[in-house]
């Protein structure tokens, strides 16, 4: 419990390392950002493996207890999000099928557009969109909880009474980003589809709605939708590793919780970006 | 006696106590202390004695810097999930009740109960209310701590820490900021504890209680210690507090006039 808390941030202990004074070479500057983000690296690695024990360990305690909180986050991470997804997910056809329409017909290309919006919506831009909006209207929100819970001696409360607060706070948290990442990609990849068609439609592209989902299913493979499986869930789990870790793996005070929050954001930029690079690799070598 | 029942419910050789916020910052050192099943202590100390910082070493919340502390004949160091059940047997009182915000008091007390014995609401839900009732909180079970005063989210917090039923209650500086009818609630209900509750089969529970005001806890039945420059002094029974001359003591016993003066 307390002691999970403390190895994760006991690893990446970089309180101490800023009160150093400012490097006074470039090169110093330089080595000590490396050290921080390798620092940083360690503490969430270690984060993220000791949630997955938690998960993996605790899966059948206090049922009645998480359960209910994992279905709240589910609705929060993805339900409550989908309005907006909906309105993205057209926006998103309507700009790739407005940008790819007129150049693949001047070049009688029309038949590559399913493929396009294949390469385009569901192996790249769905998944990272979808991961980035969840950062930014949950995630944040994650940070900002756990942190003022964190700054306001809840967590120690939790200890008190015997709770895991890993169990308690972070799983339900993971699981239910994971899930909505998940949920909303493929609700953003269907729309995209079904706007795209509808503005080529508009721009009296001749493809009919039969040959366009031909074109669509000819261009994916089995590895599309394995790959976009395992991607989803990947930028759920470690958008609320970062932000649960921001907020949580270290004492904090109310001051620092919106710090720590601008913090928590950028790390989950970066994370799904290394992410996405890691999928791109692997669809190469696929 | 049994043999179980002769264990020291708390026993403290040589600790050196870290700040929560700081592991590092020793608060105090050289801490000697037993503490025997059905003992009630009040642990007294100005503002930054480092009270709270002690009775979190007392619960196994924070492992010692430096000697032994046992609880339950375990040492805290040990104190991992394994040894959930001794943890159990110790409920904590939060100065400020430290309640979850955005759970309504009943989810608050209702909580360690139903993840403990992995009951869904509705059969947690009797215990809840008696205890609810008990503590005169039914009328507020289903608001949340940011709409209640401080009286009576100390006392939802007192309720949190009593649902599992625990044979030791500590309590951090229960009555700071209470009105006079509250204060003299608690006291009443402390004591009805120590005595043995009905709540808790009737069974004395060992109390702990630190506060920066002495003069609320003149029992002659409690034992007195004092948390002063970063050491712990047990002053005994209260015939021997009101006797001292240590000028710490002399002004924890003093009434707010009498300090202004």
């Amino acid at each position: 419990m307390r002691e999970n808390l403390a190895k994760a941030f006991a690893l990446a202990n970089t309180q101490l390392i800023r009160r150093v004074q400012l490097p006074k070479s470039y090169t110093d500057l330089v080595g000590r950002k490396l050290f921080l983000f390798l620092l940083t690296l360690q503490g969430l690695v270690a984060f993220a493996l000791i949630t997955l024990g938690v998960m993996l360990r605790k899966s059948r305690m206090a049922r009645n207890v998480i359960r209910p909180r994992i279905r709240q986050e589910i609705a929060r991470a993805g339900v409550a999000l989908l309005p907006m997804f909906v309105f993205v997910a057209l926006a998103l056809g309507f700009l790739v099928i407005g940008q790819t329409v007129s150049t693949l017909a001047k070049f009688g290309a029309t038949d590559y557009l399913g493929t396009t919006m294949v390469i385009v919506v569901v192996r790249e831009l769905g998944p990272l969109l979808a991961a980035m909006l969840v950062l930014a209207r949950v995630g944040t929100a994650h940070v900002i909880e756990l942190g003022t819970a964190r700054a306001l001696g809840e967590v120690e409360a939790l200890e008190a009474l015997g709770i895991d607060p890993v169990h308690y706070l972070i799983v339900p948290r993971v699981i239910g980003m994971a899930v909505g990442v998940f949920s909303l990609t493929v609700y953003l990849i269907i729309g995209a589809l079904v706007s795209g068609y509808l503005f080529a439609f508009l721009q009296d592209v001749p493809l009919t709605p039969g040959d366009y989902f031909k074109q669509i299913a000819g261009a994916l493979s089995w590895l599309d939708f394995a790959l976009l499986a395992l991607k989803t869930v990947a930028f759920g789990f470690f958008i609320a590793i970062v932000t649960c870790y921001h907020g949580l793996a270290r004492p904090l005070r109310l001051e620092d919780v919106s710090r720590v929050a601008v913090r928590a954001v950028s790390q989950g930029v970066i994370v799904c970006v290394l992410i996405d690079a890691l999928f791109i690799l692997l669809y190469l070598v696929a | 006696m049994s043999e179980p029942e002769k264990t020291a419910v708390l026993e403290m050789r040589d600790v050196s106590v870290g700040a929560m916020r700081d592991i590092g910052f020793i608060v105090l050192a050289g801490v000697n202390w037993l503490v025997t099943p059905g003992e009630f202590w009040a642990v007294a100390g100005q503002q930054h004695a480092g009270k709270s910082d002690f009775l979190m070493l007392s619960a196994g919340l924070m492992a010692p810097v430096q000697g032994d502390c046992k609880l339950f004949g375990t040492e805290t160091r040990r104190f991992d999930e394994t040894k959930l059940t001794e943890r159990l047997r110790v409920g904590f009182v939060f100065e400020g009740g430290q309640l979850f915000n955005q759970l309504t008091l009943r989810e608050n007390v209702a909580l360690p109960l139903q993840y403990h014995r992995d009951l869904p609401p509705a059969e947690a839900a009797h215990e809840v209310a008696a205890l609810l009732e008990l503590l005169e909180l039914t009328p507020l079970a289903e608001v949340t701590p940011a709409n209640v005063s401080d009286n009576w989210l100390q006392r939802a917090a007192l309720a949190r820490a009593l649902i599992l039923k625990p044979e030791v209650l500590l309590l951090d500086n229960p009555l700071a900021g209470l009105g006079a009818r509250h204060r003299q609630w608690w006291l009443r209900f402390l004591d009805q504890l120590w005595r043995g509750h009905a709540w808790c089969g009737g069974r004395p529970m060992t109390l702990i209680a630190t506060t920066d005001d002495l003069r609320p806890w003149r029992n002659a039945d409690r034992k007195f210690a004092l948390l002063h420059d970063k050491k712990f002094f047990p002053l005994g029974a209260w015939n021997e507090v009101e006797s001292t001359n240590d000028p710490v003591v002399k002004e924890l016993l003093a009434a707010p006039a009498e300090l202004i003066s």
